[in-house]
């Protein structure tokens, strides 16, 4: 299957081994991936901001980037959430419905992840091998907005070596909200410190998700406090393999200040 | 008398009632945030009535069904909303009771004066009213030499405590059973000194100290929970005994409600009053639910005076979008279940309808720019959405109200730049790349400059890549 | 359109027609998908719900069928004797055990009936599904104040006056009667969102179950 990568603006400037991981997991699988040079930024920010007039020419600009192709996969359950519950929105508000039903069909045929993997190729064991004791946040927008449920559990329990454990009240927002966690710093911080208080609790080495957004929330978190625990994108979890080593989360730890 | 244009969509009016906080939320929020006691009361007491509503959802095969029974019952009545009410209105009239129209909360507040006034009464027994509360009418009857009476054990609470109300179904949802002793001890008249705190003794104590006031005041004021266009019926949903007490004691009955708390026929009480106690308390069913219509001769009031009430409800009605916070049912499982409410506290909202909820709806009462903090208290988890009852999408409430919201010219600008750069991918690229330059210079970790510096706070930044996604994949 | 106040009842409702822009809908059809009227009763669930909720059940179906009176003068002599009681007007005969002294609400003030230990009285329906009784100001249920301020309700129910579920009692009632639903004693959950029965309302609620009428 020939596939379009929409790598998000985030883990193309910040969490480039996401979208690697994602690239290497899905040729693995033996598919072809292609890298569509026009795209961008989805415009979930200024949708989520109060910014739909500034959007509208990102939304515009996804939309003609991805409309060629038949399927169109995202390692972030956030941004597919936009793309598919957001973008016809703007489009309608801005008076465009010809750019809405456009926006419409590209949100149809755009996946997450682990929806792609389960949904569409219909796989759970991928052939990954990650020895560690890892703990799933199901991150709000893949839960509540793409009902993406337990398939990335079910990736994980595929995978060798995985010790998975359970995070206690997992489905409690980390707190992240995209500009939320600039206008609202503080309340942000308390759900942050709970978020983070039950990750410890598990003992993981590792918390895994589906988007690099709250994962950097997360992250950033557990590298001010030296936890020592690390944040690991779904996708580079599940590409990694026997041969190809401890990839990935080494190089990815936050920054010290 | 400054006017609007008569018979346009108004907001409520400034001056009046709890619709406006003091602060925006982020500030406001910080008190809450530092207040242990307070987080430890609203983390236990969320968890429980979560835990509890759960349950008694997951026993109905058909919640599902009854939400979108629900829903389209609230649609249908914002779309035909002064067919109905002139409807209720004719059904109520034929009854015997009497049907008052309140464009505002001053009008309402008049109203209601002048209707106890006339009783020669300088007291009221109340029944918890959200309605009442946002256009503090409490404050109105003292103005006029009239002591207003709450009656629910939780306003009741508040009331002693001279405080303000957090949470729309448990206002004292901040205050645990110690704070409560302490409040009745110090301010409930001929209270016994040796009050524990044990629950079922504290609500022994309110029965005592209400009972006399209950058989003397001649006056009740309520709110609604749902009124019936097609026979005048009116019901008050509640669970301790003083709502029957002030709709069946008194000779005469005031009862305030919002427009759009009408339903068209009696039949679609059968949708509420199974939505509404497993959303709100957690229970199959309340229990008191008292339902009148007009006067009964012999039984109860025998004045009934229904007030219906805009106050920015006609404002809210004309946004095609933000219509659907109407079709809350003030259950308050959106709060339970909220992040952002249960650390930061109901006060935090300024309004009296805190929680999710309250940020959609106040700022659409009040006109955004009043509440324009409000829309951006959250963090569109999504939570609210999935436990309304009636459907109401908060998360697109609140995206939506945030577009209308003024935006600070510091970040609109930045908003802009940031769209022209996005939309332009050579010049996004070499801005991917400036920012790892200027971060690898020296701004890393935790020294952001305002406004981004509430990110570090808390939490350190992500080590830059060595290259970003696009390059890696040019050179492979 | 600007000047003369006018009032408010033309002032809220050209507001709301302005806001709701067009002309009138016609009346939505709405989805009820939900489980409709219709459904047997469980009387075994109803037993368990009101239990749930602290009402006490007494149960007399073997051998109260042919005295269902004396079935309900026992239970209320064994809750309330000795003790005041008020009862509607229209309370069947038979139902008061010579042990209690009882009161006919002929018109009494409030301070009367606050001063009585209980009431007796018959209901209208009850919902199993929810545990909930319903009174609709029957003569052999009364005036809504005498269910009120007593502390003990005795309440007594024919199962074939028990129906499935909420839809199946707002079809049987009459919204014109004022109508009281109650499930279990008075509670509140004010303190720490918790339930604690006992606050306004009888704190004791004793329901009595017969078998059906006799017909004919």
């Amino acid at each position: 299957m020939r596939i379009a990568l929409f790598v998000t603006c985030l883990a193309d400037t910040l969490f480039p081994q996401a979208a690697v991981a994602t690239v290497r997991l899905l040729e693995r699988l033996g598919h072809e991936v292609v890298f569509p040079e026009g795209q961008t930024c989805c415009g979930q920010m200024h949708v989520n901001t109060g910014y739909q007039a500034e959007a509208l020419p990102l939304v515009r600009r996804h939309v003609r980037t991805f409309e060629p192709y038949d399927v169109v996969v995202a390692p972030s359950g956030s941004c597919v959430g936009s793309v598919r519950h957001q973008h016809a929105m703007v489009a309608r508000r801005a008076g465009d419905e010809r750019l809405a039903g456009r926006a419409e069909a590209v949100g149809r045929r755009t996946y997450e992840l682990s929806e792609f993997l389960v949904d569409v190729l219909g796989v759970t064991d991928v052939g990954a091998y990650y020895p560690h004791r890892v703990t799933y946040h199901p991150t709000c927008h893949s839960l509540r907005m793409l009902r993406v449920g337990d398939r990335p559990l079910r990736l994980l329990r595929q995978v060798r070596g995985l010790d998975l454990v359970e995070l206690p009240q997992g489905e409690q927002c980390c707190g992240f909200g995209g500009t939320f966690a600039v206008k609202n710093a503080d309340t942000s911080t308390a759900m942050l410190a709970d978020k983070l208080r039950h990750v410890l609790s598990t003992g993981a080495d590792v918390c895994t998700a589906g988007d690099a957004s709250c994962l950097m929330h997360i992250g950033g978190g557990l590298s001010r406090l030296r936890t020592g625990v690390r944040t690991v994108h779904l996708a580079e979890i599940l590409a990694a393999t026997e041969s190809s080593g401890p990839a990935g989360p080494a190089e990815r730890t936050a920054v010290t200040a | 008398m400054s006017r609007t244009f008569l018979g346009m969509p108004a907001t409520a009016p400034r001056g009046v009632g709890h619709l406006r906080g003091d602060e925006p939320f982020p500030a406001a929020a910080r008190r809450g945030l530092a207040d242990p006691q307070l987080r430890r009361n609203l983390g236990h007491a969320t968890t429980t009535i979560r835990a509890k509503s759960g349950a008694v959802i997951r026993e109905l095969p058909d919640w599902e069904q009854l939400r979108a029974a629900g829903s389209a019952i609230k649609a249908d009545v914002l779309a035909r909303l002064p067919e109905l009410l002139e409807q209720l209105e004719a059904a109520v009239t034929a009854a015997g009771g009497t049907v008052h129209w309140a464009a505002d909360a001053v009008a309402a507040n008049r109203i209601v004066t002048d209707l106890v006034a006339a009783t020669g009464s300088d007291r009221v027994i109340k029944v918890k009213s959200m309605a009442t509360q946002e256009i503090g009418l409490n404050e109105a009857l003292e103005a006029a030499g009239i002591t207003a009476v709450e009656t629910d054990l939780a306003e009741l609470i508040v009331q002693l405590g001279e405080d303000r109300p957090s949470h729309i179904l448990v206002p004292a949802i901040h205050r645990n059973r110690a704070e409560i002793r302490e409040i009745f001890l110090r301010a409930m008249p001929g209270v016994d000194p040796g009050l524990t705190d044990d629950p079922a003794a504290l609500a022994a104590a309110a029965r005592r100290y209400l009972r006399q006031t209950f058989l003397t005041t001649p006056v009740a004021v309520s709110g609604a929970n749902f009124a019936v266009a097609e026979t005048g019926t009116l019901a008050v949903v509640e669970s301790e005994g003083n709502g029957r007490m002030c709709v069946t004691l008194p000779e005469t009955l005031i009862t305030v409600m919002g427009v759009e708390k009408v339903v068209p026929t009696w039949r679609d009480l059968e949708v509420f009053l199974q939505l509404l106690p497993r959303a709100s308390t957690g229970e199959r069913m309340n229990p008191y639910t008292s339902m009148w219509t007009g006067v009964t001769p012999g039984d109860g009031p025998q004045a009934f005076h229904l007030v219906l009430l805009d106050n920015g409800r006609s404002a809210v009605l004309a946004d095609e979008v933000g219509r659907q916070a109407l079709h809350c049912i003030r259950c308050s499982a959106c709060l339970n279940v909220c992040p952002v409410y249960e650390r930061a506290g109901g006060h935090a909202y300024g309004s009296v309808y805190p929680g999710p909820i309250g940020a959609v709806l106040s700022p659409q009462l009040t006109g955004v720019a009043d509440n324009a903090s409000l829309p951006y208290a959250s963090t569109l988890c999504g939570a609210c959405y999935d436990a309304c009852p009636v459907k109401i999408n908060i998360p697109e409430l609140l995206v939506h109200l945030r577009d209308r919201a003024p935006h600070p010219r510091a970040e609109a600008a930045a908003m802009a730049a940031a769209a022209y750069v996005m939309d332009r991918p050579a010049l996004y690229a070499a801005a991917q790349r400036g920012a790892r330059l200027s971060r690898l210079a020296g701004r890393r970790g935790r020294g952001l400059p305002p406004p981004l510096s509430g990110w570090t706070i808390g939490r350190d930044l992500p080590q830059p890549p060595p290259r970003t996604f696009r390059e890696w994949w040019a050179r492979r | 359109m600007v000047g003369t106040p006018v009032n408010g009842r033309d002032e809220v409702l050209a507001r709301l027609r302005a806001a709701r822009g067009a002309a009138p809908a016609a009346p939505a059809e709405v989805p009820r998908a939900y489980r409709p009227a219709g459904a047997a009763a469980d009387v075994d669930l109803l037993v368990r719900r009101l239990t749930d909720y602290r009402a006490t059940v007494h149960r007399c179906d073997a051998d109260a069928a042919a005295q269902p009176a004396d079935a309900v003068a026992r239970v209320v002599d064994a809750v309330l004797g000795g003790r005041r009681v008020v009862v509607p007007p229209g309370l069947p005969a038979g139902w008061l055990p010579g042990t209690v002294d009882a009161v006919t609400d002929d018109g009494l003030t409030a301070g009367q009936i606050a001063a009585v230990d209980g009431v007796v009285t018959a209901a209208a329906v009850a919902v199993a599904e929810t545990g909930t009784v319903v009174l609709d100001g029957a003569p052999d249920q009364g005036r809504r104040i005498i269910t009120l301020l007593p502390d003990v309700h005795v309440c007594v129910l024919r199962t074939d006056q028990v129906v499935a579920g909420v839809p199946d009692a707002v079809a049987r009632l009459d919204p014109r009667r004022p109508l009281t639903w109650i499930s279990g004693p008075s509670a509140t959950s004010d303190i720490e969102l918790d339930r604690v029965e006992g606050v306004h309302g009888p704190r004791n609620l004793h329901v009595v179950l017969l078998p059906p009428a006799p017909r004919g």
